[in-house]
């Protein structure tokens, strides 16, 4: 990629040495004056924006801005608001407070001795309106929570940390929505009941429980940013929605969804610090500005406390949901990586179609640098091609979408980052795929085909086809289509039920655990390739 | 075929004899072109063999355990892999316009068959004819692997779903169409190949318009956009054909659907002739 003078001779010193940059800039001029690939690249650009906003546009118009208001990022069709948590990523921040102010450091101590609910009817259908009574069956959802928190506002997606006792998770340790630390198993009960602390020091917290009030253990620190010397602290309960989940074949699947509630029974409080001394406060936060189910009662020394909604990071993909995310946005790599395939076989098996590889390697005998070089050229001009599509996909698509009054999801920066350079660099190692097949195969089509179907058909059949969940995962986990998953926007929340299937955007393996898998293809491709070259005569 | 007729013809009737004996040698040559290379007939395996392998894979994943109900259509998932073997026919149909571009063949052919037109209709059915053979056996193995497996994973008759049988009308229009579709997805990606001639250039634009529609389908949630993508777009309407259930939810019906990916077919196979005829080769 050197723009310098071209000499038609390399200088005396190099020619001993056979020098690797000479062999590039070889490789960078075949491609860059072939008019063809550099349309192709173009095209690659091109295809995956057009895609990107295509996308971007067409998922929002079903979505009508009722209030309009320019630069109300956070609005979203049907009146959904999702606060943003410290961390930048959307939130749920619904539950049922029972708190004070606490000025500087303190801590707060409680024994739970019970954690009971109440769910809908099994098939779903609450009867009655939205202010109904859900009294139809005891039971909870295995994230109801209670417990106790310090959090730094009643603003939705203030900074905070909690210690809960769960349904079914035990005791945990919860601060700033997305993070999670397990401590005691087993569910609570009269006869094995909780103790909670949590102490505040400047921006630190711990957390602590104890099975018996007399033997503690930290279950961990926390440091929240940016919490005011003032932060609001006490008792809560929360019980995410419940949800059935049918799984179906080709329609993903079907999820119904309706409100839970639980009731915690508090006592033992205990505190440190400056606390006033005047009476609880009792209310329901909700982000929407609706009301939530939610009371408390105090008797003597005595709490209870009733809560629903959850404190969570908000996961896209579930029941009801409306807004889009910035993986569909790049939705136009498979187009772009269409293109650059194309370009990348070319760049080899021209060669062969030509003769011209015999130039070429009568010129650098050494084959393996020759291949090296040609991986080299494409996979940076592939790289830098992918890189300026994807930027300009998520930058404008995200424009358009607002623009359209659509919610897209908020993905903290460094995550978009990382897309972003994930899908230049996915798009980078498929056309170094792409030129090792192309000079195992010598034919244009076939090696094409190959790289396509083993990049495109898996992300079909898994994502987008009748495949059940498990085979879609498995194949999202062995073939070059792995590495799609450094377009995953949100991760999955073990604190957070949905259903996290290829379909809804969460694919099997870590973002660059993914990309690792299409690395090694290609390495393997490669090294096929260099072996090949050098025992074939051209 | 109304090519222009040399100037000592004595009548239109043994023009048109001369016509059809234009069309049985071009048969016969393209024919013995694809007879005499290695390459189709590999290709030809590697259909059945893409084919029944992802059908099968896909029919032996599923499972419907006892006490849920599955709304399965246990056709359309036993005939999986013609989204692989498309694929394969793809290749096959570029490569058989593609590969004599490459190699300059297609200048001997067109010195010796001027009538290019007749040149390209003979490709096209010798072509569809090779197609529907290898599509037959895939689809017929696809339902036979369907008819085996699936009772074993709990898609019983005694739950609703009954044995896969080619004497099952929807079945039986579903496989045959399966076959047919293969045989216009070849259609279409001659008539591309004729347009774009390179080889990789074709193989890309056919699989891009191919596997493009069920990825976008995937995140477009726009109603409008989704039933014209449903409706229109070549992959998605023509594997209509293989739904046998909730017919009445579908975009397009069956035969409608195959019919999209028909004119896509013929559209692109006039236009490639069209070229064909007006371009220096």
């Amino acid at each position: 990629m050197t723009a310098g003078t071209v000499t038609p001779h390399q200088p005396d010193q190099q020619t001993g040495r056979d020098g690797f940059a000479p062999l590039l800039r070889a490789e960078w001029t075949k491609f860059r004056t072939v008019r063809g690939w550099v349309i192709g690249m173009i095209v690659a650009v091109l295809v995956m924006l057009g895609l990107g906003l295509f996308a971007a546009g067409a998922s929002s118009s079903s979505c009508q801005s009722a209030s309009g208001a320019p630069g109300q990022t956070s609005h979203a069709c049907g009146g959904t608001i999702y606060p943003v948590g410290p961390g930048g990523e959307p939130v749920t921040d619904n539950f049922y407070f029972v708190r004070q102010p606490l000025a500087g450091n303190g801590s707060i101590t409680v024994r739970i001795t019970s954690l009971t609910g109440l769910l809908p009817p099994a098939d779903g259908n609450v009867p009655g309106g939205p202010n109904a009574p859900i009294d139809t069956r005891p039971g909870l959802v295995p994230w109801a929570k209670a417990g106790v928190i310090i959090s730094g506002g009643t603003t939705p997606g203030s900074a905070y940390a909690a210690m809960m006792v769960t349904a079914d998770h035990g005791v945990r340790l919860q601060d700033n929505y997305t993070s999670d630390t397990a401590g005691l198993p087993g569910a609570v009960s009269a006869a094995s009941p909780r103790w909670l602390r949590l102490t505040r020091s400047g921006g630190t917290i711990t957390g602590y429980d104890s099975a018996d009030g007399t033997h503690w253990t930290q279950v961990g620190t926390v440091h929240l940013a940016g919490l005011p010397s003032t932060v609001q602290a006490g008792m809560f309960a929360a019980s995410p929605a419940w949800q059935s989940i049918s799984q179906n074949f080709g329609g993903g699947e079907n999820g119904m969804i309706a409100p839970s509630q639980d009731t915690a029974v508090f006592d033992q409080l205990s505190r440190s610090g400056t606390w006033p001394s005047g009476a609880w406060t009792g209310d329901y936060l909700d982000a929407a500005g609706g009301s939530g189910i939610g009371e408390f009662h105090q008797a003597g020394g005595r709490f209870t406390v009733t809560g629903s909604g959850d404190i969570a990071p908000v996961v896209p993909g579930q029941a009801g949901d409306v807004g889009t995310t910035v993986t569909q946005h790049l939705i136009g790599t498979f187009a772009g990586l269409i293109a650059v395939i194309v370009v990348a076989t070319m760049f080899i098996t021209a060669e062969y179609r030509r003769g011209l590889i015999r130039v070429t390697l009568t010129a650098s005998p050494r084959r393996g640098r020759v291949l090296a070089a040609k991986a080299v050229v494409i996979g940076a001009v592939a790289f830098v091609a992918g890189l300026v599509a994807a930027a300009a996909a998520v930058i404008f698509g995200a424009a358009l979408a607002h623009a359209r009054g659509s919610y897209v999801y908020p993905v903290p920066w460094p995550t978009e980052l990382r897309m972003v350079i994930g899908t230049g660099a996915l798009i980078a190692v498929t056309a170094v795929l792409a030129v090792a097949l192309g000079t195992v195969l010598r034919r244009s089509a076939a090696a094409v085909t190959l790289v396509i179907v083993a990049i495109v058909l898996p992300y079909i059949l898994g994502a987008a086809s009748v495949l059940p969940v498990g085979a879609a995962d498995w194949l999202l986990r062995i073939t070059p289509a792995a590495a799609f998953a450094v377009q995953q926007a949100t991760p999955q929340y073990q604190q957070v039920t949905a259903i996290y299937s290829p379909n809804s955007g969460f694919f099997p393996l870590a973002p660059w655990a993914g990309f690792a898998v299409l690395c090694g293809y290609a390495a393997l491709a490669l090294g096929l390739a260099v072996v090949l070259l050098r025992r074939r005569d051209a | 075929m109304s090519q222009a007729v040399p100037a000592g013809q004595p009548s239109l009737s043994a023009a048109r004899h001369l016509d059809m004996v234009a069309l049985r040698d071009a048969l016969h040559a393209e024919w013995t072109k694809l007879r005499t290379i290695a390459g189709p007939a590999w290709l030809l395996v590697g259909t059945v063999a893409a084919t029944l392998a992802v059908s099968a894979a896909a029919t032996a994943a599923a499972r419907c355990p006892s006490g849920t109900a599955c709304p399965v259509d246990t056709t359309k998932l036993s005939l999986t892999g013609i989204q692989a073997g498309q694929a394969v026919v793809a290749i096959l149909a570029v490569l058989a316009i593609s590969g004599e571009y490459s190699t300059g063949m297609i200048r001997i052919t067109l010195a010796a068959m001027p009538h290019r037109s007749v040149v390209l209709a003979a490709k096209a059915v010798i072509l569809a004819a090779l197609v529907l053979a290898a599509g037959a056996i895939a689809v017929g193995g696809s339902v036979l692997a369907g008819r085996i497996l699936l009772p074993g994973h709990g898609f019983t008759v005694a739950r609703g779903f009954p044995l896969e049988s080619l004497a099952d009308g929807p079945t039986l229009r579903a496989a045959a169409g399966s076959v047919l579709y293969l045989v216009l997805i070849a259609l279409l990606s001659l008539g591309i190949a004729t347009l774009i001639r390179d080889s990789a250039a074709a193989i890309g634009v056919v699989l891009g318009l191919l596997y493009l529609s069920p990825i976008i389908l995937g995140v477009v949630t726009d109603p409008v956009w989704s039933h014209r993508f449903e409706r229109y777009a070549p992959m998605s309407a023509g594997l209509t054909i293989q739904d046998t259930t909730s017919l009445r939810g579908l975009a397009i019906s069956p035969w409608g659907g195959l019919g999209v990916l028909a004119a896509w077919a013929a559209a692109a196979l006039l236009a490639g002739g069209l070229l064909l005829r007006w371009r220096d080769a």
